[in-house]
């Protein structure tokens, strides 16, 4: 019995040194390829670079892989077409472009200006977005597979989430929700897990900053706002537009305050994400590039002690992001949906 | 791509993506996970719920065995007193009747020898006036000048009397 905590132990000791190598790994050798082309220092491209979106996926200077562009251009219809097109045979942006389009700095222009188009490439995070589902679908598959036999004890991954599953159900939207709970219990465990896989896998060597992107935490906040006023009842809208038991004087200037409110919400679900998880990469990819500024073996030590606390702080906030957005939809559902009371 | 500014593709992505992720799982994963869940706790609960009945149930019949223990020992012990105090009142009973029998029957024996007494008394003064009756009538019819004769008499009525 000791031994095998011991084991876990030694584990997560090997795991963590390994995962914060490989980023540090990843980092130097990205960072040490810019400063040959360039011949200088460029911390903050090298860390834009990491933040944002791309249409391929590099793992490593060097190892890229293609992602296929998809575009929809008005009159003519879809194309499709990998994106190493775009790139001459030692990954330089061609600057003739390829089917009417250019690549520069991690964005595609249209040759032709006056040519519109949208854009549903499968780019670096929508890559990532799949591999993110793909897990998701795996894990909790097997986890449910596992449940057939009803009253066996849980083993294996089942028992690493059934806590987890547990602990949203009875901790997170049982209480915040209230007595209709079950309604949007699939939704939030779909969130939660989502969240938390996209953060893990970001903090991941060569991971894409997926919930640190705007459009996504956009997407998961108008999911919830939509939720949200969609199964508002009386007393939910009655609380916005004629707030009981004040003075009408005050219903005036409560009223605008709420309005702006419901909008609020989901907004201030967008930017927490998104700010906590691209802050998280900007600081550790900072603390990294140090060591490269300063050039010195002794600052080198410290930031990576440094990213190595942080890493592990890091964790923490993705599992801390993840419960604070599902969290924050239960409760603003359960304002919705709470019955009146006096 | 900038930092604020989303993109269209991968709004849609994350739409088509996270929605069919949200449809996938929460028919395959959610539903049964959620359901079992359910059905352990309820199960739990019952079994919880039932162990707690038997328990009860145990400690009533305990106490109804133990009532009936009691109840059986009080009884034994109402009897054998009663038993004790009707064996003693039967003693009592029975000597008192003897006692009364016995005090009947010599009272009665007294009873009867006082009238026999009586009677016998009765029948001695009867006899003894008659006899008397007798006497002085034969006395009155003999003629008594003589002593001689008289002494006769008298002895030949005594012989008389006495055969």
């Amino acid at each position: 019995m000791n031994s095998k905590i011991m084991n876990h132990k030694n584990f997560l000791y090997i795991y963590i040194v390994l995962f914060i190598s490989f980023f540090s790994f990843n980092s130097y050798t990205a960072y040490s390829a810019d400063a040959n082309d360039n011949n200088k220092l460029d911390i903050g491209g090298m860390i834009m670079h990491h933040i944002l979106d791309d249409y391929q996926y590099e793992i490593t200077h060097g190892v890229v892989i293609p992602l296929p562009i998809i575009l929809y251009v008005e009159n003519e219809g879809l194309t499709v077409f990998s994106s190493s097109n775009l790139f001459d045979e030692n990954h330089k942006p061609l600057k003739e472009g390829y089917n009417g389009v250019y690549y520069d700095h991690g964005k595609i222009y249209p040759l032709d200006e006056s040519t519109s188009y949208i854009d549903l490439s499968i780019t670096k995070n929508v890559f990532f977005l799949f591999i993110t589902a793909a897990l998701m679908l795996v894990i909790f598959l097997l986890v449910a597979s596992k449940y057939k036999n009803k009253m066996e004890t849980p083993k294996g991954i089942q028992s690493l989430f059934e806590p987890l599953i547990i602990f949203i159900k009875d901790d997170i939207v049982k209480p915040n929700i209230g007595p209709k709970y079950e309604r949007y219990l699939p939704y939030m465990l779909t969130l939660f897990f989502f969240i938390f896989f996209g953060n893990v896998l970001g903090l991941l060597p060569a991971g894409a900053n997926l919930t640190g992107n705007i459009a996504i935490t956009m997407v998961l906040a108008l999911i919830t706002f939509f939720m949200t006023n969609l199964s508002g009842n009386m007393n939910y809208w009655k609380h916005i537009f004629w707030t009981p038991n004040v003075p009408n004087i005050m219903r005036i200037i409560i009223l605008p305050i709420e309005i702006i409110g419901v909008f609020t919400k989901p907004f201030s679900l967008m930017l927490r994400l998104f700010v906590a998880i691209t802050a998280g990469h900007i600081v550790l990819l900072s603390f990294i590039g140090m060591t490269f500024i300063f050039g010195s073996y002794t600052v080198g030590v410290m930031s990576s002690l440094f990213a190595v606390a942080l890493n592990i702080i890091e964790l923490l906030v993705a599992g801390i992001q993840a419960y604070v957005f599902t969290m924050f939809s239960c409760v603003y559902i359960g304002l919705a949906v709470e019955e009146e009371h006096h | 791509m900038d930092l604020l500014t989303p993109g269209t593709g991968l709004i849609f992505w994350q739409l088509l993506i996270f929605g069919t992720l949200f449809v996938v799982l929460s028919k395959y994963a959610w539903k049964p996970i959620t359901q079992s869940l359910k059905e352990r706790e309820k199960f739990i609960e019952d079994s919880l719920d039932s162990a707690k009945r038997a328990e009860e149930e145990l400690i009533n019949l305990q106490n109804k065995n133990e009532q009936l223990l009691s109840e059986a020992r009080k009884e034994r012990e109402k009897i054998l007193s009663e038993a004790k105090k009707l064996s003693t009142s039967m003693k009592e009973e029975a000597k008192d009747n003897a006692k009364e029998m016995a005090d009947k029957i010599i009272s009665d024996a007294k009873k009867v020898i006082e009238s026999e007494k009586n009677n016998a008394m009765n029948d001695v003064k009867n006899t003894v006036a008659e006899l008397s009756i007798d006497i002085a009538e034969m006395v009155i019819k003999k003629d008594l000048s003589k002593d001689s004769s008289q002494k006769k008499y008298v002895e030949d009525l005594i012989k008389e009397i006495k055969d």
